[in-house]
């Protein structure tokens, strides 16, 4: 198991329960993360559009995690 | 933009001292900004410190597109309007008080709704967009066409305490283009989950911030002074001060302007965001309905799922369950009769309906279409909107 440090912001700040969060999953890649994230907390998948930034830098899914990383979680707002 | 042949006045040339004094920025800069033409689509929270910093700041030709009209509630945030402007076009309010703030620049007023069969036109005789839009297929709308018609799109957005703000379709100096909106966000979240600023609210000060940084990037990009914001999304988080700034990449897959683009014109923007791709329809009843219902001594038990504070502001009398607990209450909802549920507006109540139907298989529940906020436009305005 791998154990990564959750950044969220706007509404999945809601989703996850908070700022912060800890995840502990099977995979190292950041489409195991997504698929380890959306079956833990089914509404994200609902959102149907999430960015998820590694260490400040956009992330496709095929992108390898490391142990220190820092993952945030960026969904779209829409407020003016 | 041509600015080799602007001229200023004794007047202007006093007026924007404090900008060609600075040496990165100069007489120079201050030429292009005269010289600019930009479209402020939206003026409500962000183009509010949007268009009076540009007005402020000498940008020749200034386009407002809002088809909306100014409302109480909009004064919390909304700086561009005073109390005398409540009721007025907002596009029309917002000119004459950039007029008196500025009257060495031209003000060009688009009353009507930005959609896709005027986006093209409208845009196209601007050299710059900013995106302050309050809703989704706007949004999606305000790219694509800034795609197609290769136009800059400063952007920014805010939710609750949280904003965002990045320079989508830029191309740089080098002929390089910057990133759009969809290659960070393909697909838009279905209606109702994701909160509008009338639904999750926002504070006041956080769209003054976040559209101040949009002018910020519009008068860069114009002037090509310091670095443009593209390929980056910043984000300002206003409960803690924190901000981040995220490095962007195109995606192929981008359906605009990616390796095989299928958008070649604009589509159907509120097609595109809808519901109905998602999520199965749920009963529905109007206000009008609703009050015939009661007229008529109809059987049923009203539910409100909004939060305990705006209950206390305003309600119809209905059992209270907010929509975070419905789950843990669903024993307190009726299968017997006819259940009506509502909120501010209906997307919380169509959550709150699906949610129920999924896990407790409910089938006697009606969504009141457009919430307390249509019963107060239809049936009784004397109560209070908040």
């Amino acid at each position: 198991m791998n154990k990564y440090r959750i950044k969220a912001f706007g509404i999945t700040k809601d989703l996850l329960g908070g700022r912060e969060t800890f995840i502990e999953i099977e995979g190292h890649t950041v489409g195991h993360l997504r698929a380890a994230l959306n079956e833990r907390y089914p509404q994200l998948l609902g959102l149907r559009s999430l960015f998820i930034a590694v260490n400040n830098d956009y992330a496709d899914e095929n992108i390898q995690l490391n142990d220190a990383d820092e993952i945030a979680l960026i969904p779209p707002v829409s407020g003016g | 933009m041509n600015h080799e042949n602007i001229q200023f006045s004794k007047e202007e040339l006093a007026r924007y001292n404090r900008h060609i004094i600075i040496k990165e920025f100069g007489l120079d800069a201050q030429k292009k900004l005269k010289a600019a033409k930009v479209l402020v689509i939206g003026s409500g929270g962000l183009g509010s410190p949007v268009l009076l910093y540009l007005a402020a700041a000498g940008v020749g030709t200034i386009g407002i597109v809002d088809f909306d009209v100014v409302d109480d509630s909009n004064l919390q945030r909304q700086v561009l309007f005073g109390v005398h402007d409540v009721g007025k076009s907002k596009a029309e309010a917002a000119r004459q008080r950039l007029q008196s703030l500025n009257p060495f620049i031209n003000i060009e007023v688009h009353n009507v709704q930005f959609t896709s069969k005027n986006a093209l036109e409208l845009i196209k005789k601007y050299d710059v967009v900013a995106d302050g839009t309050d809703n989704f297929p706007t949004r999606y709308l305000v790219n694509d066409a800034c795609v197609l018609l290769n136009k800059p799109n400063v952007y920014a957005s805010i939710f609750q305490f949280e904003g965002q703000v990045s320079v989508f379709n830029y191309r740089n100096s080098k002929g390089e283009l910057g990133p759009n909106y969809r290659d960070l966000y393909a697909t838009p979240p279905p209606p109702g989950l994701v909160p509008s600023c009338a639904e999750g609210g926002v504070l006041g000060v956080l769209p003054g911030i976040i559209g101040s940084l949009q002018a910020l990037e519009v008068i860069k990009v114009i002037t090509g002074v310091g670095e443009i914001l593209s390929g980056r999304f910043y984000i300002f988080d206003a409960l803690n001060f924190e901000s981040r700034t995220f490095n962007l990449k195109r995606n192929p897959n981008n359906p605009l302007n990616g390796v095989n683009p299928t958008i070649k014109e604009l589509i159907d923007y509120e097609e595109f965001c809808s519901v109905k791709t998602v999520e199965r329809a749920i009963k529905e009843i109007s206000v009008k309905e609703l009050y015939d219902w009661q007229v008529r001594g109809e059987d049923f038990q009203l539910i409100d799922v909004r939060e305990p504070h705006e209950y206390d502001i305003v309600n119809l009398g209905a059992e209270l369950i907010p929509l975070g607990v419905v789950s843990k209450h669903a024993e307190k909802i009726d299968r017997t009769k006819k259940v009506v549920i509502h909120c501010k507006t209906g997307g919380r109540s169509a959550k709150a309906i699906r949610e129920l139907e999924d896990k407790f298989g409910f089938t006697n529940l009606y969504n009141l279409k457009a919430g307390i906020f249509g019963w107060i436009d239809e049936v009784d305005p004397e109560l209070t909107k908040y």
